[in-house]
């Protein structure tokens, strides 16, 4: 690039000065919006995505709103509709699926793995312009009327009798959809074809494990939901006869199809938030993970089984028992990887040396709301009780525990346990406590009250609730907790900043963790290692780096058991 | 006792006590695995702080633990399993003597028709103690009939029948929510399930019927000149009606599927996609030239003309039930049959 640095433009901190970084090293926006490193792309995708988290935050804040009297007061039903639809939306496809693969996958695969890069970084860069043109494309939809089917689409109503924008909103997911593919395709070859010497399979950190799972589900689901798309279009532009038996077609086809991607997407988002968590507790608790193979098959085991499930979100919706049956069984199945996560990450803890630093908290957070997440998907995969919840407020309090409760957390404890790395600065300890316990607080708040509300037989979707005044109480509870978990959301992103100029420069391992990573500087140069690292050690070998004669803090020497 | 707690919801149906049994037991279970997890977790937490000159002990890990926690929880999950498919059963197999109600739903409107004859819009009055089963359909998008108190649900798609069922075990209103989000004013789609003593019951059902739907039906059936071809003897062009509802039908292409309600309406909007074997596909579609409610009134008038008492009604309920099952052919066939009526458009309509 031309564009060399100013010298005077360079910032006056004395660390990153001083050393050639990432994000020192060129300043220009081109040095930016045409950059190949993975880890700018990331920064990249931190942005955007942010930017994405609000829109649809806000838009959850009016449906709170709104839902905190039984009268439809504060908006119309038109525009409720609207706000739960671009919210979902939003959420989903711009937020939760890009969200830990796209900024801490981008960042760290190449890391960890001793890689300079990703195997393919300008289409590193194409999938994040796509991601920016989807998403403009759905900012575009929103300003200009948005979509009012739920981020379901079901058919015929989508194809046949709304008369919004359908297909602009389709199409930017569509586009979006593309992103996906290119991380996971991306994501996979990275991680087979460039593992430094010595990285074999077994000796990957479990946060490669569950980024190789998610970029299976990224690559072999996505397409399915782009082809529906596409049928939802050919049927409501041309007529063709697809889903809607008016025209021949069939509504339950739709439903199959969206769901087929719909419900791996759920793993997109949560498998990237295990593999963070098994990280952070392995750091703070000083310990090798508790059964390392398992934690790594259960992540594919996820991948694979969960592409089998999808028709558990139709028990009630006309297939026929026997098919019902099958999924319902199908269900505990891939509830079973779920369950042993949580056993062996529980296992770690015992007899580790644990730190209550933020990202602790926010891995401790993550186990209880994604335990209380799962096992309510318990309830839902129970066919007779399925009948009576679905499509109400448990439905909506279930996924809200698995991918707010799951996923979030562990996209908040990963930019905590990271942000050393990416910023070279240390986040304010204190306030980042502060944050996680807020954090969880209003997240329980917000949701637990909605499993009651379900239980009730409020439906989901209403906005106005005035015939059954008896669900008050609770969703005044409920609109309480958001605001409170809003302010827990908002905290992380005003300490982030402030600590990108005034936070304390951080060292190379400020957490004296292991991995690949931390071997090198923070920030990491753009090429990330100065020699290409040879791997001679297991992944999360804290005893070598606990142990005295490595200059770690602990001084004594404790025989260690095996 | 349960019915006193504000946070539970009103148990008014049979059904209603299998799912809260069934509830209760998740809860109890769930609570307990979620107890063990939490109790462990605070409990390693606490007891293994960080505290300096004590280190960590590396566990690699244990294949006997591993095995141990995978078997019991999959064990739990089998009994879960099983309930939840016994509960379910019942949910869906409506009994063979269970008077029948026609639902049709629309944007925003549920429109009920009851066998005798009366009709109500978003209200549905039904006796204590009798087993009720709706037959339902829409005449645009999908809806979900939804009662609370009765832990029963069941999406309402256009197209086809869909069933539902219950006995209300106590008088009194409860809750009628469309449950599947169907457009502006789905949360306007509500209404209500009026339980009365049976007393009470039949007063509201003397009360302005315009006669029986069976024979609204038959007059539409004389109207429409459906008996020109469907006669009473072996000499229609089209096959004899009587005695067919409920029992086998031969098709011509080799199938065999049993006529229930879903066939009989397919047969009066779609003709040509399930011909009798032996007939010439002569019928025109009547697509379009019928409401959903005369579609009903047809399919109850056809119904009336076959049997008084249903020997087999409850194999046909049961079918009726799970729409895709005609359980007299076996599960490749039906695969197969279903994607030959999935590949073959409804072309018979053009003609």
């Amino acid at each position: 690039m031309s564009m060399a640095a100013n010298p005077i433009l360079q910032p006056t901190i004395p660390q990153t000065a001083e050393r050639e970084n990432y994000l020192n090293k060129e300043y220009g926006a081109w040095s930016w919006l045409l950059t190949t490193d993975h880890k700018r792309i990331a920064l990249l995708y931190l942005l955007s995505i942010t930017f994405f988290f609000f829109i649809g935050g806000f838009f959850a804040l009016l449906i709170r709103l709104e839902l905190l009297t039984p009268a439809g007061d504060l908006v119309q039903a038109d525009t409720y509709n609207k706000l739960f639809t671009m919210h979902g939306m939003v959420m989903v496809f711009f937020f939760l699926i890009p969200s830990i693969p796209a900024v801490l996958g981008n960042f760290l695969v190449p890391l960890m793995i001793g890689a300079k890069d990703l195997a393919f970084p300008r289409i590193n860069l194409i999938s994040w312009y796509l991601y920016i043109i989807g998403g403009v494309m759905m900012l575009h939809c929103m300003l200009t009327g948005g979509v009012d089917t739920g981020w379901t689409f079901y058919a015929p109503f989508s194809t046949n009798f709304t008369n919004t924008k359908i297909v602009e909103a389709g199409l930017a997911i569509f586009v979006a959809g593309f992103s996906s593919i290119l991380t996971g395709l991306n994501f996979v070859v990275t991680i087979h074809r460039m593992r430094a010497p010595g990285m074999t399979w077994s000796r990957l950190p479990l946060f490669i494990w569950a980024h190789y799972a998610t970029s299976i589900i990224q690559l072999l689901g996505t397409p399915v939901v782009a082809v529906t798309i596409v049928l939802v279009a050919a049927e409501r532009a041309l007529h063709l006869g697809i889903f809607d038996p008016k025209l021949g077609g069939d509504p339950l086809l739709f439903q199959h199809l969206f769901w087929f991607y719909s419900h791996p997407a759920v793993y997109i988002m949560i498998l990237p938030s295990m593999g963070v968590i098994t990280e952070i507790i392995a750091c703070f608790s000083r310990k090798r993970i508790f059964g390392y193979h398992f934690v790594a098959f259960s992540s594919i085991a996820i991948a694979v089984f969960g592409f089998l499930v999808w028709a558990h979100h139709m028990f009630v919706a006309g297939i026929s028992v026997y098919s019902a049956l099958v999924f319902s069984f199908l269900s505990y199945a891939v509830a079973l990887p779920s369950a042993i996560k949580v056993f062996n990450w529980t296992a770690t803890l015992y007899k580790g040396s644990i730190h209550y630093d933020a990202p602790m908290l926010y891995a401790f957070g993550f186990l209880g709301l994604f335990t209380i997440g799962g096992l309510t998907g318990l309830f839902l995969s129970a066919l007779g009780i399925d009948v009576h919840v679905t499509d109400t407020y448990f439905v909506v309090a279930h996924f809200h525990y698995i991918m707010v409760g799951g996923a979030v957390m562990g996209y908040l404890g990963g930019m905590h346990f990271w942000w050393p790395k990416i910023s070279g600065r240390l986040y304010p300890e204190g306030w980042a406590r502060l944050a996680a316990l807020i954090v969880f607080i209003g997240f329980n708040l917000t949701f637990f009250p909605q499993f009651i509300l379900g239980y009730m037989g409020m439906p989901r979707r209403y906005y106005d609730y005035s015939h059954m005044p008896e669900f008050q109480i609770l969703n005044v509870l409920s609109t309480a907790g958001a605001t409170v978990l809003g302010v827990g959301y908002l905290l992380p992103m005003v300490y982030f900043l402030w600590s990108m100029r005034y936070g304390k420069p951080a060292s190379d391992n400020p957490w004296n963790a292991a991995g690949l990573e931390w071997k090198t500087t923070s920030p990491p140069p753009t090429f990330n290692f100065d020699e290409e690292p040879i791997v001679t050690w297991e992944a999360y070998n804290y005893e070598e780096l606990d142990s005295p004669d490595k200059g770690a803090p602990h001084k004594e020497g404790v025989p260690v058991a095996k | 006792m349960l019915n006193n707690f504000p946070l539970w919801p009103e148990q008014a149906s049979t059904l209603a006590a299998h799912v809260d049994a069934l509830y209760i037991f998740l809860l109890i279970v769930t609570g307990m695995m979620a107890l063990l997890v939490f109790v462990l977790i605070i409990f390693f937490a606490a007891r293994y702080r960080h505290r300096p000159g004590v280190r960590a002990e590396q566990i690699e890990g244990s294949n006997a633990l591993e095995i141990v926690w995978s078997t019991i929880p999959f064990l739990i999950f089998m009994v879960i399993f099983a309930w939840g498919a016994v509960v379910y059963f019942k949910e869906r197999t409506p009994p063979a003597d269970a008077t029948e109600v026609y639902v049709v739903a629309k944007q925003w409107m549920w429109k009920v028709e009851h066998a005798e004859g009366q009709r109500e819009i978003n209200e549905l009055h039904v006796p204590v103690g009798r087993d009720v089963k709706l037959i339902m359909t829409s005449q645009d998008v999908i809806h979900s009939f939804y009662i609370p108190a009765f832990r029963i649900k069941q999406d309402v798609l256009p197209g086809r029948y869909t069933v539902e069922w219950f006995r209300a075990t106590k008088p009194g209103v409860y809750h009628l929510f469309c449950a599947e989000y169907c457009g502006t004013q789905h949360s306007g789609m509500v209404g209500s399930i009026i339980v009365q003593e049976p007393a009470q019951y039949e007063a509201w059902m003397n009360g302005g019927s315009t006669g029986p739907l069976s024979a609204t039906g038959e007059k539409i059936f004389a109207e429409l000149g459906c008996a020109t071809c469907h006669r009473t003897d072996t000499q229609g062009r089209g096959p004899n009606l009587q005695g067919v509802f409920g029992k086998p039908v031969q098709l011509e292409d080799g199938r065999t599927v049993t006529a229930d309600e879903n066939y009989l309406r397919e047969c009066i909007l779609d003709p040509g996609a399930k011909r009798v074997k032996g007939f010439q596909p002569i019928m025109p579609t009547f697509q379009g030239l019928v409401t959903e409610e005369q579609v009903n009134a047809l399919v109850a008038y056809i119904k009336s003309i076959s049997l008084s008492k249903p020997a087999d009604g409850a194999r046909t309920n049961a079918g009726l039930a799970a729409p895709d099952d005609s359980d007299r052919i076996d599960a490749g066939a039906k695969i197969q049959a279903q994607a030959q009526s999935n590949a073959q458009p409804k072309r018979s309509q053009v003609q």
